[in-house]
């Protein structure tokens, strides 16, 4: 029994390695400049589990800062980000939020990337009056609203309206679901479960699974003996990935929509020929090529996306586009203000209005701190492994 | 019946990879007595070097380098850290192990990135499946079972009918009478480490189509792993193998009557029944070779 119980304490050892921290790997971008610079606060989990979104938003934030800067900046004095790796930990989140808070003494804090870390210091930014512009999902950051609190990313709840109305074109009633067990995954069951009442829809089999699941088909064998016409995936790479995968190969062929957390063609790529057809709602940045000239967004967008491109030599994400939003709202908040005040800078946030930014054209108000409509998405499918505009 | 039978291939799919990991895991507590918790990151290394080299090289190629490469780390490790480390106490030695599997992590984030790769299907494509009485499986399942069971032999002949495999076994039976009677123990444990390397890297070649590869994969593959060495019985690579399938049933079983949300509960659960009821795991027998004293 000896043996066991050592055996044992290693696992427990071992697993505790899991959480233990990680050494943050991008710290602060010194930029030396006469003027003094509006300090910036951004918290990203460049690396972790959730990765996949902090990566593309720092180096969005890197490239960013530098345009402004080299325009001559804001107010005429230049932009200093202090980025701050969490690595998707809300323990870290809350902590580099103090430290940006009281050491810092920023202006504004864009970020963090995961729903669960924003709702962590949620009322820490509200106690200190800090403005946060977070680059997370969920609907919760400002649903309630808190005055200092916004979000760029289109509402789940919305995401979950565009799921809905595709699948009453498509003459689909009930309906899987299954989720990833992260604040991501969570969020989008609630709204999927509150919404379905309203748009008919019947959710017969919801399941959730880890989020570092490998295989996924014995969840499916579940879905598939309920007689569903369609399945929902809310996750998280990789499962994303998988559940294309495993679909297939059970043979489904009922239709698969997932979130848009989609929205990178690297997922395309990893499911292969399993991810043609899926369907998912999505800002436009992902259509940008074939958006028609007149469209409000074509401009930032392409600009965006080719700078993006350009530079890191990989494919731009809606996640980034998230970043690059905070990032100018604020900028916008500050050269409307005339300031940087943060009280003034707080305001003149809250009151922009046709603000063209990569997931949609935000106009906020004291009641709505995301300034989205659903105008924002399109629904988006695979065709070719390339995103395409989903028409019926 | 379709459906139960689906649940058993899932089972089988999920659980020949814990059993590619628990191979590992045994191979090295067999011999040196070390509880290896890198391993898991022995099979992300293979992943990921693959994917690397198949880029420029051919699919079998690139595996058979990763395997090349990967087994060589392995062997440096042993060189480098445990030889020199020997006269710690095994408590010690699993917390190094851990460490290590933390520095090697951080180092892959560094060498590639934060994102999931995946090797090509062997055979066939994302789609394509294997039909047995109206259930699916994915090809690649029986690549990954193949690679366990060619393992497996080619281990079982390695013990049982060459002078290093036999010397390999005499280490771990008795170290000191291994010593007198010739056997550089010092090497013997250096090939252990480097064949749990090849074995590791092979394995995560063989799981990337499925499994993916992303750098922190490592981490839940060992605890898995482990738990499936634990399970099959400590030290014995055969018993890990089915102890990996075993864990792997228990998970796609649960699902099938709870929600999945307490599938790795209700596996655990069952592990550590079965642990109450034979303390030295199920194909593990009290005095046999691979039962040493911690």
């Amino acid at each position: 029994m000896k043996r066991m119980f050592v055996a044992m304490l290693a696992g427990a050892v071992f697993m505790g390695s899991v959480i233990a921290p990680l050494p943050a790997a991008a710290q602060g971008d010194e930029a030396a400049a006469p003027a003094e610079p509006i300090k910036i606060g951004a918290l990203f989990a460049v690396t972790g589990p959730a990765s996949f979104l902090g990566a593309p938003e720092a180096k969005t934030v890197e490239m960013l800062v530098e345009q402004i800067n080299a325009r001559g900046g804001v107010l005429g004095r230049p932009i200093e980000v202090v980025l701050k790796d969490t690595a998707g930990s809300p323990q870290k989140a809350v902590s580099f939020t103090k430290q940006l808070i009281e050491e810092e003494q920023v202006l504004a804090i864009i970020g963090p990337s995961t729903s669960g870390e924003t709702m962590q210091i949620k009322p820490v930014c509200e106690e200190q009056k800090m403005i946060l512009v977070s680059c997370a999902a969920a609907e919760v950051i400002v649903n309630p609203v808190a005055s200092y609190v916004f979000k760029t990313p289109q509402k789940d709840s919305q995401a979950v309206a565009w799921i809905y109305n595709t699948m009453k074109d498509l003459g689909i009633s009930r309906i899987g679901v299954v989720s990833g067990n992260t604040g991501f995954g969570q969020a989008g069951k609630k709204q999927l479960e509150d919404l379905a009442a309203e748009h008919e829809i019947e959710i017969a089999i919801s399941e959730v699974y880890d989020k570092g699941a490998t295989d996924l088909t014995d969840i499916l064998t579940k879905v598939q003996a309920a007689d569903v016409q369609a399945i929902v995936n809310w996750s998280i790479v990789p499962a994303q990935s998988i559940i294309a995968k495993n679909m297939r190969q059970l043979g489904m062929d009922i239709p698969l929509f997932q979130s848009h957390g989609f929205g990178n063609i690297k997922y395309v790529e990893q499911a292969g020929a399993a991810a043609e057809g899926t369907l998912f709602p999505c800002g436009r940045l992902l259509v940008a090529d074939v958006l028609p000239d007149d469209h409000p967004q074509k401009a930032v967008l392409t600009s965006y996306k080719n700078d993006y491109e350009d530079r890191y030599d990989e494919e731009v994400s809606t996640f980034g586009g998230h970043a690059y939003d905070a990032l100018m709202i604020v900028v916008q908040g500050v050269e409307n203000a005339g300031t940087a005040d943060r009280e003034a800078v707080r305001d003149a946030i809250e009151g922009l209005q046709g603000f063209v930014g990569t997931g949609g054209i935000f106009s906020f108000s004291p009641e709505d701190h995301n300034g989205l409509g659903l105008d924002a998405f399109e629904m988006l499918t695979v065709k070719h492994g390339r995103f395409a505009v989903y028409t019926k | 019946m379709h459906q139960l039978l689906q649940y058993a291939l899932s089972g089988v799919t999920v659980g020949s990879i814990y059993a590619v990991v628990a191979i590992g895991f045994n191979l090295i507590y067999r011999t040196t007595g070390i509880l290896n918790f890198a391993q898991g990151e022995f099979v992300m290394l293979g992943g990921m070097t693959a994917v690397s080299l198949a880029a420029f090289v051919p699919l079998p190629v690139a595996v058979a380098g990763a395997v090349g490469i990967v087994a060589v780390c392995g062997g440096a490790m042993e060189i480098l850290l445990f030889r020199r480390l020997r006269s710690h106490s095994l408590l010690h030695m699993i917390v190094i192990t851990i460490g290590l599997s933390i520095v090697v992590r951080e180092a892959a984030l560094h060498v590639w990135d934060e994102k999931v790769r995946s090797l090509p299907y062997f055979t066939g494509t994302e789609c394509s499946s294997v039909r047995i009485l109206g259930a699916a499986i994915s090809p690649q399942v029986f690549w990954v079972l193949g690679t366990v069971g060619v393992v497996v032999l080619a281990l079982h002949v390695f013990f049982r009918h060459t002078l290093t495999g036999k010397a390999m076994r005499a280490c771990s039976s008795n170290p000191e009478a291994a010593m007198l009677s010739g056997i550089n123990i010092r090497n013997v444990r250096t090939l252990t480490f480097t064949l749990s390397g090849a074995l590791g890297a092979l394995g995560g070649c063989v799981i990337s189509p499925m499994a993916m590869t992303q750098y922190n994969m490592g981490t839940g593959l060992a605890i898995k792993g482990f738990a499936a060495a634990i399970l099959g019985g400590l030290g014995n690579p055969m018993a890990g193998v089915a102890g990996g399938i075993l864990v792997g049933l228990a998970e796609s079983f649960s699902v099938s009557i709870m929600p999945a949300a307490y599938k790795d509960a209700t596996a655990f659960a069952i592990l550590l029944g079965a642990l109450l009821v034979r303390p030295h795991g199920l194909f593990g027998s009290n005095g046999a070779e691979g039962a040493r004293e911690l």
